[in-house]
């Protein structure tokens, strides 16, 4: 029976892991490698770099990054942020990244997502979503909507009618972050991460808003996720991916452990 | 001996380049017809679409040296698209011809399911799924049943013969062939060189086997 993925997401900038492990064990806390092997080890399903470098030209760090870890790290390394076109898409790959992320760039460009699915294959194209609940949900304001420009812009497009739409240009995943929940520890949205499983046939990711083991249990369960991301909880090792799997596992929940 | 992995511009060879040289076995990549004949073993990787791969290959000259080297008994390990190519037909875009190696078709996941209700199985079959030894290869030497592997995928092999079964997959209801074995030919629907531990061993086996048979 196929596994629900355990995902640890690591901010990465300037080639530096911004809120990486905080483990003692640890020889360079702020090293991405590092904390990637500590992960590997650990049992992680995959492995997430969000590069949140401000400036454009101090991104090819990022590159020399992803070819360190893809030669220590025999799992799947998928990587997002600031990822314009279809050379930063292939230059990441080339790097051993196995998946790439998009967001604003496909808001900005949705032929994007198909030239990309085209030339690379689906199976590598994750588009992800940044959605905020509205405050009045009618027929003229969706219930969710989408955010760029890392949740400051706002577009007015239905969050759950744009990953219809990447479905169907070809992306192979949904990475869907709840801006409400990010960063509170009080769940994920569970209704928001069902209403677009639900929408599309393609694998969606929880993120945002995991706070304790249950979190991880209700978006699988309620939420009908087919993996979380998650950062602060076993960053700061308030758990460990084995806590998580063995919990899930005690609830019912398929994992690999 | 370096095992020689076959760059037809599809899927991240380095990955798998890497992964070798973690267990201390040399890979080269290669991309000539001449570089096939000689390989003293072959690894075909990929990811994407059956029929680019297919037009890649012919298009770099490698069908009819591929072909002869599977024939001939060099030691081959396909993987994921790698695996798929081997077969008759793919029914991707209508039906688009395979290397035929392998006599069967290769077929696209089919779940029916109301959209907007609980329950969708999920294409691509994407994530870590269980395989069920279903016979003995030296490729999966050690390998436990119930080993845990790293799919990615939407379409499955289904070899008419089903004496080459090596492994099978349930994903969805559906139990599908997760990998073949047949004389010289080992190939995975999984990804040996993205599934941490026991990929590294299943790669480890295949040059054991390349090297001493």
């Amino acid at each position: 029976m196929l596994a629900k993925r355990i995902i640890p997401c690591l901010d990465v900038k300037d080639g530096r892991v911004v809120k990486g492990v905080n483990f003692v064990d640890l020889k360079d806390a702020g090293d991405p490698v590092d904390n990637a092997i500590f992960y590997d080890r650990e049992g992680a399903d995959e492995l997430v770099f969000l590069d949140i470098t401000a400036s454009y030209e101090r991104r090819k760090t990022m590159l020399t990054v992803v070819e360190r870890t893809a030669a220590e790290v025999f799992m799947p390394l998928t990587v997002g942020g600031g990822v314009r076109n279809t050379q930063d898409i292939r230059d990441l790959l080339n790097a051993g990244a196995d998946k790439v992320s998009i967001n604003t760039a496909a808001v900005g460009n949705p032929i994007l997502v198909q030239q990309a699915a085209e030339q690379f294959g689906s199976q590598c194209i994750v588009v992800a979503i940044d959605a905020r609940r509205a405050r009045q949900p009618d027929s003229e304001n969706p219930a969710w909507e989408v955010f760029i420009h890392g949740g400051r812009t706002p577009t007015g497009i239905d969050a759950v009618a744009w990953a219809r739409t990447v479905e169907t240009l070809g992306a192979g995943e949904i990475l869907l972050t709840s801006m409400d929940c990010d960063g509170t520890q009080d769940g994920y949205d569970i209704e928001l991460t069902r209403t677009v499983s639900r929408a599309v046939t393609i694998p969606v990711i929880a993120s945002g808003g995991a706070g304790s083991l249950h979190h991880l249990y209700e978006a699988f369960a309620e939420g009908e996720a087919d993996a979380v991301l998650a950062a602060s909880i076993f960053h700061y090792r308030a758990y460990s991916i084995r806590d998580a799997k063995e919990y899930l596992r005690r609830n019912g929940i398929s994992v690999r452990l | 001996m370096t095992i020689a992995i076959i760059d037809y511009g599809m899927g991240n060879l380095r990955s798998v380049q890497k992964a070798f040289e973690q267990i201390g076995c040399a890979a080269a990549i290669i991309t000539t017809p001449q570089q096939v004949r000689d390989a003293p073993a072959l690894v075909l990787p990929g990811v994407g679409a059956f029929g680019t791969c297919y037009r890649n290959l012919d298009r770099q000259g490698l069908i009819e040296p591929l072909c002869a080297a599977l024939r001939r008994g060099t030691p081959f390990l396909g993987i994921c698209l790698g695996m798929q190519i081997l077969f008759t037909q793919s029914e991707e875009f209508g039906s688009t011809p395979g290397l035929d190696i392998i006599t069967g078709t290769v077929k696209r996941f089919q779940f029916h399911h109301n959209p907007g209700t609980a329950g969708r199985i999920k294409i691509p079959h994407m994530g870590w799924n269980t395989v069920h030894l279903i016979k003995q290869h030296p490729c999966l030497n050690g390998i436990a049943d119930g080993a845990w592997f790293y799919f990615v995928h939407s379409f499955y092999v289904s070899p008419e013969d089903a004496t080459v079964v090596a492994t099978t997959t349930e994903y969805g209801g559906c139990v599908f062939v997760s990998s073949i074995a047949k004389d010289n030919i080992f190939a995975c629907q999984f990804h040996p060189e993205k599934s941490q531990t026991v990929g590294l061993a299943l790669l480890k086996n295949f040059a054991a086997f390349a090297e001493h048979g």
